[in-house]
């Protein structure tokens, strides 16, 4: 089937398998790899990405169900002068990552639980981001730089949305 | 001002936190763009015959590329050799049977399914204790299902004639998974009489050696790059069966081939980690002085016999600990089983020596009615003694064992707590409050006289480059490697480029396991630095005219001058382009004289709802000394997912089997990899006892978080509950099993 997602702002187009995962879309036809797959139960959330705004596990939303909507993965969430999200410099501030796998999904997570709570307890950390694994950090640094984004107030800032030119995927 | 011991944010993050890393999946190189897809067809069955394979259908449907078979494939040569694809005969589920290549990703699992495999059910030999009776054979031409044995120290029956108190106990250190967030994963491309194979791997070299080996090449037609990789965490080292068989597809095809597993397949084909059982005997004085100590250890190793087989030769090397017991002792048997192999996992054997003693001490310390803090503080051996050879051969270089231990519970105020747990006891709560201790000592850099190597090179534009045998998954190398060159000849962090995992550019090296990085391959990247200053200042000496004793390096400038005079300065580049059209070079091999021993203590503060048996763990305290910090930051990070994976050992995590050898555990909706909403933040005290044995003073860090926490955090959850009768409780500590052992105390009194 036929789909038009807007990966990032700019138009994907491309004719696929029903059956194609979110995530393989954003792979293989939009040619974005930092969004990672870590299961196939969607159990550790290496594959989250902003869904209209919301984070989703893209290995669980099939690409059809995105048509017409707009995905945004950590490729997108840096600023058109190319500077770094709230959350990314927080990341970094903070060492919260290490071999990196998980942290596209952790980072689009974390920018989803702050644009819902602005301000939240280190509980309400660790309970929002339950479902994304690390398998390095033991999630100490990841919690002190969402708190740290958090702090920064920008942090559930959603990306400022831009004009880009269409592209066309095969 | 040195860089060293300071608090350096990453360079490698910048990349991560933007575009992503580039793991194997990721690769998108001119090679791989006609790459076909590869999916294993795996054994459901546990043990059995193969009596057929008919691919037929699956090579008719459209997009199928080819079906390979053991036929296709050399055959494996030992009578307990795996072969790098099931012959005549599956020893676990999930072993690969057959590889199918596709033209697109998706048509692998419909093509998997056609393959057709005729299977003979044997009657499986599930675990251990099946295994030990020998009336069932994994490998038929061998007598027994014993694949290894060994023992060591000084401890027999006699041994224990002299103690007031003897308490023997069987305990289980459970299998577990190392689940790096990237599984297995390899890529290959056959072109031009050359083999390529990209790898998720802690070791190109060896993986390279590997793949020679099995498929009968010369290893110098062979290019083996680890690109980023996800996670390793032992589960890693060298290169598995399946990414072999990846490379001899491409080989054989002409075909480039690519993989990249599913956590289902994951969890059943990448080794497994621990799955010991132990039996301890522990005795002593009423006084609390600990006279002698054995442990005896059946290994699961697993379908085959990898590095699981030999594990326990470590764990027997560490079962004194960081106690100074007259006669210790150990013995073990690795057996085979009907289930995933056994291998590497953060620790490999360690921590299961110190989850023994530190269990066994506090069994010993409730038999005697003292505080486990008191009992351990009476057989800490004492810091004179060092180097203190242990009676099991260790010979451990440095230690303040007992210094460790008093700021841990100073830090976590261990008066004051039990004092709470007093009182809560008092007042009957529902919420118990547990404390459960861990003094460790561990072993790094075991194979110490393998060595690491470094090359490192300063060019004409003045910047360095560092090619390095040891191996990143996450931990920060290019980091500390850059601190190092820069704190050594003063060439900036951001001129310094750091390449590894690439046999093609570093053919002769290690990589990384065993927590040896820092200690040998910085070491070489230390000592390279080192000679290219010595070359430099040669260099430098003649383009000035004076001699090298009045050149000095301005390492705040990066540059070369007469003492004190920075008018007559050359910058690097100058000097490197002096030098020669290959720059200033040096190549170094370091090999330290012995392995070093990282020590520390751990304090867990748990709470028990004596009610549900559920656990919380509170707070985790802990000193770990490791020798001189590089980078605080770096080792925290290390500390920190270290403890985590204890932690998930003590409450979480477990690979199970069900009697017939089916996997219970095979999706991380099965297996519980532990979460953020369980853990708390961890509070890190730091200490730094120098080690000889290396110029920088410094021992690894990388798995002394996981060695240290477990037993800490088991120990906790049993202290919280040992006022109703309870003396242990296996890992995981799950509410099921403490609810369990609650209800089994209460019925006893």
């Amino acid at each position: 089937m036929k789909v038009s997602i807007r990966v990032n702002g700019a138009e994907v187009v491309a004719d696929v398998e029903d059956r194609l995962l979110l995530a393989h879309f954003v792979r293989e036809v939009a040619g974005l790899t930092a969004t990672n797959i870590g299961c196939d139960t969607t159990s550790c959330g290496a594959c989250t990405v902003l869904l209209d705004g919301e984070s989703v596990k893209s290995c669980t939303v099939l690409a059809a169900q995105a048509d017409g909507r707009e995905i945004t993965t950590i490729e997108g969430l840096a600023g058109p002068d190319g500077q770094w999200h709230p959350v990314q410099r927080a990341f970094h501030a903070e060492h919260g990552l290490q071999c990196g796998f998980c942290t596209p999904g952790m980072v689009m997570a974390t920018v989803s639980l702050l644009a819902e709570n602005p301000d939240p307890t280190e509980e309400q950390v660790r309970v929002g981001l339950e479902g994304n694994l690390c398998r390095c950090t033991g999630y100490h640094n990841i919690v002190r730089a969402v708190l740290a984004a958090a702090r920064e107030g920008q942090g559930g800032a959603a990306p400022a949305a831009r004009a880009q030119p269409e592209r066309q995927a095969s | 001002m040195s860089i060293m011991g300071t608090r350096v944010l990453r360079t490698e993050d910048p990349r991560l936190l933007t575009g992503g890393g580039v793991y194997v999946d990721d690769l998108r190189l001119p090679e791989l763009t006609w790459a076909a897809f590869a999916t294993f067809v795996r054994s459901p069955m546990a043990h059995a015959l193969i009596t057929g394979i008919d691919a037929a259908a699956a090579r008719d449907l459209p997009g199928v590329v080819a079906v390979i078979t053991a036929a296709d494939l050399p055959a494996a040569k030992g009578p307990t050799s795996e072969p790098l694809l099931a012959a005549d005969r599956v020893r676990y589920v999930g072993e690969a049977v057959a590889l199918v290549l596709t033209e697109e990703r998706y048509q692998g699992e419909d093509a998997a399914e056609l393959v057709s495999v005729d299977y003979e059910p044997l009657t499986p030999v599930p675990a251990v204790g099946a295994a030990l009776r020998d009336e069932v054979l994994l490998f038929p031409a061998s007598e027994s299902n014993v694949v290894q044995t060994g023992t060591a120290g000084n401890c027999d029956d006699a041994s224990f004639a002299g103690c007031d108190v003897v308490i023997e106990r069987t305990i289980v250190n459970q299998r577990v998974a190392p689940v790096p967030l990237e599984g297995r994963a390899g890529a290959a491309s056959w072109a031009d009489g050359r083999l390529t194979v990209w790898c998720s791997t802690q070791n190109a070299q060896i993986a390279r050696d590997t793949i020679a080996r099995k498929l009968g090449l010369d290893s110098e037609i062979i290019r083996v790059v680890a690109p980023d990789v996800g996670g390793g965490f032992g589960a890693k080292v060298g290169i598995d069966r399946d990414v072999v068989c990846v490379a001899a597809a491409a080989h054989r095809t002409g075909r480039p081939v690519r993989w990249s597993e599913a956590r289902s397949e994951n969890l059943l084909g990448m080794v497994h980690g621990r799955a010991q059982q132990q039996s301890y005997k522990i005795g002593g004085t009423r006084d609390g002085h600990i006279l002698a100590y054995h442990l005896d250890i059946v290994q699961d190793a697993g379908g085959y016999p990898r590095v699981g087989a030999s594990l326990p030769s470590l764990t027997a090397q560490m079962a004194t600990g960081v106690y100074d017991i007259p006669d210790v002792g150990a013995d073990y048997r690795s057996v085979v089983t009907n289930t995933t192999p056994v291998a590497a996992y953060r620790g490999v054997g360690r921590p299961e020596a110190t989850a023994a003693i530190e269990r066994a001490v506090d069994d010993f310390a409730a038999e005697i009615g003292m505080d486990p803090a008191q009992v351990r503080r009476r057989n800490l051996v004492a810091p004179e003694k060092f180097p203190f050879t242990t009676p099991t051969g260790a010979v451990y270089d440095t230690g303040e064992y007992a210094a460790a231990l008093d700021k841990v519970l100073a830090a976590v105020g261990y008066a004051g707590l039990r004092a709470e747990q007093a009182r809560r006891r008092e007042r009957g709560d529902t919420l118990q409050l547990g404390l459960g201790l861990s003094c460790y000592v561990e072993i790094t850099a075991g194979d110490a006289t393998d060595g690491e190597t470094a090359r490192l090179v300063v060019d004409g534009s003045g910047s360095a480059t560092v090619y390095t045998g040891s191996s990143a998954q996450g931990q920060g190398h290019h980091t500390a490697w850059a601190m190092l060159v820069q704190d050594e000849l003063g060439i900036p962090m951001d001129r310094v480029t750091v390449i590894h995992g690439d046999t093609d550019a570093i053919p002769v090296a290690v990589g990384t396991y065993g927590s040896r990085s820092l200690q040998l391959g910085g070491t070489a990247v230390y000592k390279a630095a080192a000679e290219v200053k010595d070359k430099a200042r040669r260099v430098a000496a003649g383009m000035i005219e004076a001699s090298e004793a009045d050149l000095e390096l301005d390492l705040g400038r990066g540059a070369w001058q007469v003492r004190g005079d920075p008018a007559t300065g050359l910058s690097w580049a100058q000097v490197a382009q002096q030098a020669g059209p290959d720059g200033l070079t040096a190549d170094v091999e370091f090999k330290a004289s012995q392995p070093t021993f990282p020590f520390g203590a751990h304090v867990s503060v748990v709470e028990v709802d004596t009610e549900t048996g559920k656990a919380t763990l509170l707070r985790h305290v802990t000193v770990d000394d490791a020798g001189n910090i590089v980078n605080p930051v770096l080792t925290e990070g290390q500390r920190h997912g270290g403890i985590a994976q204890g932690a998930a050992q003590a409450l979480l995590e477990e690979v199970r089997y069900d009697d017939d050898g089916n996997p219970l555990t095979s999706t991380l909706a099965d297996y519980a990899a532990i979460t953020a909403d369980v853990l708390p933040s961890f509070e890190l005290i730091t200490m730094e006892t120098p080690t000889n044995v290396n110029p920088l003073g410094v021992k690894g860090i990388g798995e002394a978080g996981t060695i240290g926490s477990t037993p800490a955090v088991q120990n906790a959850v049993i202290d919280a509950v040992s006022y109703l009768g309870v003396r242990h409780i296996d890992m995981p500590a799950t509410p099921e099993r403490v609810w369990a052992a609650i209800g089994e105390a209460r019925a006893e009194q």
